[in-house]
């Protein structure tokens, strides 16, 4: 196998005394589609808030693409929250085209002529694939849950991140329309030729989607100091599913 | 069918809204007319007719001085004051409010100063801006400034600051820096919090308005009051109540407006 695309060394997330993540040692390949597990308070968010730049380990170093993560977050990482991943202040295209207005025009952060017509078409582009070919005009409140989650996506593929993360982000909908945002997210995932870190609750979800499952739990309990020992993932599970095949299930 | 469940209709509305305040009109007219009857040169509770007769004096009578006419003279001075001390307001309140909103160490350093500015009662500065500025404009707008612009700026600033995280971590994972998130995910939705917080300033900002021209003033709605109080001239006071209060309404109304036509987002839930 080649380089790792994200490799985690040795790294410890501390809040004063409070250990949250203990000795993570991972390397993630590019184009896996990585499912963490977990129970709550099992340090799978904070896992997901390091590699954002949310926050910095306290020991150990996490390396994209070889090159030490800075501790802010970038354009080479996306997120998809469960809420609140939208601007509610702009239309479905305006959302989507944000990304190219912030690349290109540093100070007005806004586009004009041509350029405009280009970026707009790209969105509409992007909105067509995830599905919102039709609301390009209608604002975040005049759009189901579901739809929201398709704009969030659409809105994170436009900075063609070199790692998507996903936090429970289809924690809030309902099952019929789970299954929807399951199949657009592999097709995204295999079309695009993401590399995904997903953090859920479903196990089911966890192993339909996943390449690969973490699981992250505590090695260790001391009863009469619970919070000095960190989790770290304890399950590390290869699925080898090809996307082609992950699809057809 | 229960009491809670009874929704008037649009029209309804209108109309039982009307209800009480044409009440308090007939009940007004009724006692002015009881006490006509048992003193024809009652000064306390005039007739319409006479504070007709009174208003059209002010309307068409030219002040001898300076040579305007009088009712339109002070409510020339009074929106003057006003619009120029609001537009003080919005403007710092914007600036400050942004700055404070976005920007967790400039929070960390101003907050502090501006939650103190905001518990001094602003009457109990007018001595002192009369001192500073002189009796002229400067100190009657210093004053609405300064007691509606930290109430502006705290409630914009909080309103900025929890703007959720997920939208500014989402902004900058699309590569906005500061300045850009500032102005193109920060600033919008400050807007129309902004018009809310002015609609809110707007009855303090009357209020301080008419205590500075009572207090030291040649012209304006307040001081204009204050000045026939001394003649009990009730036929005058009556008038120019409602109207300062019909002007309030309609800016009220106009900033509902100019909300709703340029933030409609932001109104979606209501409608």
């Amino acid at each position: 196998m080649s380089e790792p695309l994200l490799s985690f060394e040795n790294v410890w997330l501390e809040y004063g005394d409070k250990v949250v993540l203990e000795h993570v040692d991972l390397a993630i390949a590019a184009g896996s589609f990585v499912s963490i597990v977990g129970p709550s308070g099992a340090g799978k968010s904070s896992f997901l808030r390091l590699v954002l730049g949310q926050e910095a380990p306290t020991r150990g170093r996490i390396l994209l693409d070889g090159a030490a993560l800075a501790a802010e977050c970038g354009p080479d990482r996306g997120i998809v929250f469960q809420r609140y991943s939208v601007f509610p202040h702009l239309s479905a295209l305006g959302n989507v085209m944000l990304n190219r207005e912030f690349a290109a025009a540093p100070f007005t952060a806004r586009l004009f002529g041509r350029a405009r017509r280009e970026a707009e078409a790209e969105a509409e582009a992007m909105l067509t694939e995830v599905g919102l070919g039709d609301a390009l005009h209608l604002y975040p409140a005049q759009l189901s849950g579901g739809m929201q989650q398709r704009l969030a996506i659409a809105q994170a593929l436009m900075a063609r991140p070199r790692v998507l993360l996903l936090d429970e982000p289809f924690g809030a909908l309902d099952p019929g329309i789970r299954q929807d945002m399951h199949r657009l997210i592999l097709s995204l995932w295999s079309e695009h030729e993401l590399t995904v870190l997903m953090v859920t609750h479903d196990i089911g979800e966890a192993f339909k989607l996943g390449t690969r499952i973490l699981s992250f739990d505590k090695r260790r309990i001391d009863p009469h100091a619970p919070h000095r020992f960190g989790a770290t993932a304890v399950y590390d599970l290869a699925l080898r599913a090809k996307p082609q095949e992950k699809i057809a299930e | 069918m229960r009491w809670v469940n009874i929704r008037p209709g649009r029209r309804q509305s209108t109309v039982l809204g009307a209800v009480p305040l044409l009440l308090i009109v007939l009940v007004y007219v009724i006692a002015s007319a009881s006490r006509h009857a048992a003193n024809p040169s009652d000064k306390v509770l005039p007739t319409p007719g006479a504070m007709a007769t009174a208003m059209h004096g002010l309307l068409t009578s030219a002040d001898p001085l300076s040579g305007k006419l009088i009712f339109w003279a002070d409510t020339m001075a009074s929106l003057e004051r006003l619009g120029l001390a609001l537009g003080i307001c919005t403007l710092s309140a914007l600036l400050v409010g942004m700055v404070l909103g976005v920007l967790p160490a400039a929070r960390a350093t101003l907050g502090g100063l501006v939650t103190t500015i905001a518990v001094i009662p602003p009457i109990a500065l007018l001595p002192i801006l009369f001192i500073a500025f002189g009796l002229g404009e400067t100190a009657k707008v210093a004053l609405i400034v300064i007691g509606i612009t930290p109430f502006m700026i705290r409630d914009l600033a909080d309103h900025v600051a929890t703007i959720p995280r997920e939208q500014l971590i989402k902004a900058q994972t699309l590569g906005a820096s500061s300045w850009q998130l500032a102005l193109r995910v920060a600033l919008p939705q400050a807007l129309p919090r902004l018009i809310a917080g002015l609609r809110l300033s707007l009855g303090p900002a009357w209020v301080y308005l008419i205590s500075a021209e009572a207090i030291a003033s040649d012209v304006g709605l307040g001081y204009r009051i204050f000045l026939v109080r001394r003649y009990l001239s009730m036929d005058i006071i009556i008038p120019y109540v409602a109207w300062i209060s019909l002007l309030a309404i309609a800016m009220d109304f106009a900033l509902m407006q100019l909300s709703r036509r340029a933030f409609a987002w932001a109104h979606a839930g209501a409608r």
